[in-house]
């Protein structure tokens, strides 16, 4: 009932909207995986989504940027719809940073590389530039002096806020987490979330799936679930912890957060 | 026993060395040459024969050798151990076949200029490496006119070539041409255009499924029927385009390999900061998927040197088919033994170095990381 009334966007405010999904479907062969997703996402938004394994939560955020295809529906990021023409899904792809569950850094290039390569490459940025660039965000991230080892030197927390570092070099307007703390060893979350708070205040459109409930209240303004590849309820996460609709998300928070 | 048991306060033990009895090479010979009484045994059985088996060889190979004789007859008559004598006699010929002899510094700047053009590309801290590369790319120019002539200097049938020139011209020629095959088709067959991926299959499945002289008989009879008559297809280079489809197959199923050891992850990074395909290919994937193939592209190079030998077959004058004519002189009859240990001794230097630049390599483009 409260989620029918969430996802009907006024026209007006159409324009000014990072990400806009009506009817998505999708199916991994005869697996109907996101069934009917309705989203908006406003600019400067920050919306966690959370749910069961095999949800559909990261296959959502996926098709932000056409790591998967939908193959019913409309999705229109930053006023572009994605369909099968290469150059749009490449001009997203641009727009909309990503950060991986297990960072994908490129292992044969070192931190600075790692950072520059897309703006030197497809953002035909000077050498020079995205040098300095790179630097900017790896000090942001906190680790600066890191910039001349190789990933695999680095801690897991380290290889993720270059990850973070490397997205943010390509300036994006919208970051997509998945996951991004969940392959990370304890110790290490949280400097991995200090740097996403720090972006999150800083007035980025995100959508992070993630099940990290401390950050949720922190930085969202709306909390999504997910179940069987449906959105099944999302609210702002004062309400939506405090105050869960379905019986679903009641389960889901209680074996959460009680573990 | 002696050992002290030192205590500490929990927190504060220190990082000590091992115990002596674990280190060393008392230790070592222990564990691995008379770990048992069995290991004892064969160890001192090993010993009696190597030294049965070495100043024998040395005697033969070196001490009693003779290397200034004019004859078979002369060699036997003066010592017992090998003849050098039809090496040395012969040296030139095993080297360039028939080539012109007044002509030979063409093949000799040639070999030179190549080491020149290999360098910047082997390795990447040689001074003024950006202009050499630039000679890199012509070098191919300039050997093709020192070795076959024209542009001023006199020209040179591939018919007279022979030799260790000739297995080096078809190796180096050979490698070098197969690799960006081999890429391209191991990209072909993981594309998915599907028109592109069967002719891809197709090819490598083909050249793969027949001998290497099956394609050269090809190379030396076949193609006459389909070439249009009086055309004249030179016999080397046909032989060099089947040498490097060859090669550019089996290249194609290791690099294919090291492609698909890319984690998905990579490719997911790649697209999702905008790169295009062949961006994601160049500066991502290929670096990472070559740098696994290593071993197994050497692996092919050092097959496809070796292959060079077959080229006899079809009449072309390699060391080995050189040697068939040296050993039919009434003079150096008999001789075999010492003429194939010369042979086998270029090949095993040649391989061995590619062996050992490959452990270089990897070496080099290691990054710390762990898989």
């Amino acid at each position: 009932m409260s989620e029918a009334a969430a996802h009907a966007v006024p026209q007006s405010q159409a324009d000014k909207l990072a990400v806009q999904m009506v009817g998505v479907h999708k199916w991994y062969g005869q697996f109907h995986v996101l069934k009917d997703i309705n989203l908006a996402v406003e600019a400067g938004e920050r919306i966690v989504i959370c749910g069961p394994s095999g949800s559909g939560k990261s296959t959502l955020i996926r098709c932000i940027n056409r790591l998967e295809e939908h193959q019913r529906g409309q999705i229109i990021v930053d006023g572009i719809e994605l369909t099968n023409d290469v150059r749009k899904v490449d001009e997203i792809r641009r727009e909309v940073g990503m950060v991986f569950q297990h960072f994908n850094l490129f292992p044969h290039l070192t931190v600075l590389e790692n950072c520059t390569l897309a703006p030197i490459w497809v953002k035909k940025t000077p050498k020079a530039e995205a040098e300095e660039i790179g630097m900017k965000y790896l000090a942001r991230v906190k680790i600066p002096e890191q910039a001349n080892k190789y990933p695999g030197q680095l801690s897991g927390g380290q290889q993720q806020r270059v990850a973070i570092a490397r997205s943010l070099c390509m300036n994006p307007n919208i970051m997509l987490f998945d996951e991004p703390t969940s392959a990370l060893d304890p110790e290490m979350i949280s400097e991995v979330l200090d740097v996403m708070v720090g972006l999150a205040e800083s007035g980025m459109t995100m959508l992070c799936v993630t099940h990290e409930m401390g950050f949720a209240r922190r930085v969202a303004n709306r909390v999504i679930f997910m179940d069987g590849g449906e959105i099944i309820e999302q609210n702002n996460p004062e309400e939506f912890f405090n105050n869960p609709q379905s019986d679903r998300t009641k389960l889901f928070l209680s074996q959460i957060l009680h573990n | 026993m002696t050992d002290t048991t030192e205590t500490f306060a929990p927190g504060t033990h220190p990082d000590l060395p091992p115990p002596l009895g674990s280190r060393g090479i008392v230790k070592w010979m222990r564990e691995n040459l008379f770990s048992s009484a069995t290991n004892t045994v064969l160890t001192l059985l090993g010993a009696y024969l190597i030294y049965l088996a070495v100043p024998a060889f040395l005697d033969w190979f070196i001490l009693d050798a003779v290397f200034d004789a004019g004859s078979r007859n002369e060699c036997w008559e003066r010592a017992g151990g090998a003849c050098w004598s039809v090496v040395v006699v012969r040296f030139d010929q095993l080297m360039y076949g028939f080539y012109p002899e007044e002509l030979r510094w063409r093949v000799d700047l040639a070999f030179l200029l190549l080491f020149v053009a290999l360098a910047p590309v082997l390795f990447d801290k040689v001074p003024g490496r950006r202009y050499l590369a630039i000679f890199s790319i012509v070098y191919p120019v300039i050997a093709f006119f020192l070795l076959w002539g024209g542009m001023g200097l006199e020209p040179v049938e591939s018919a007279k070539f022979g030799g260790f020139m000739l297995t080096v011209l078809i190796g180096v020629s050979g490698i070098i041409a197969s690799l960006p095959l081999g890429i391209v088709l191991a990209l072909g067959r993981r594309s998915e255009l599907i028109v592109l991926r069967v002719v891809c299959i197709c090819f490598i499945e083909f050249i793969r499924g027949v001998p290497l002289i099956t394609l050269l008989f090809i190379a030396s009879t076949l193609l006459n029927y389909f070439l249009p008559p009086g055309s004249n297809f030179d016999l080397l280079l046909r032989v060099l385009i089947m040498v490097t489809l060859f090669a550019a197959a089996y290249l194609a199923e290791v690099i294919r390999g090291g492609l698909q050891a890319i984690p998905k992850g990579q490719f997911e990074a790649a697209m999702s900061m905008g790169m295009s395909y062949w961006k994601m290919m160049g500066l991502i994937v290929l670096p990472q998927a070559m740098k696994i193939s290593i071993p197994g592209i050497v692996n092919t190079f050092i097959g496809l040197y070796k292959d060079t030998t077959l080229v006899v077959i079809i009449g072309l004058l390699d060391p080995l088919g050189l040697s068939q004519s040296i050993l039919a002189d009434s003079k150096w009859q008999g001789l075999s033994t010492e003429i194939y240990i010369f042979i086998a001794i270029f090949f095993f230097l040649s391989c061995f170095s590619m062996s050992r630049y490959s452990i270089y390599l990897e070496n080099k483009l290691h990054r710390g990381h762990k898989r």
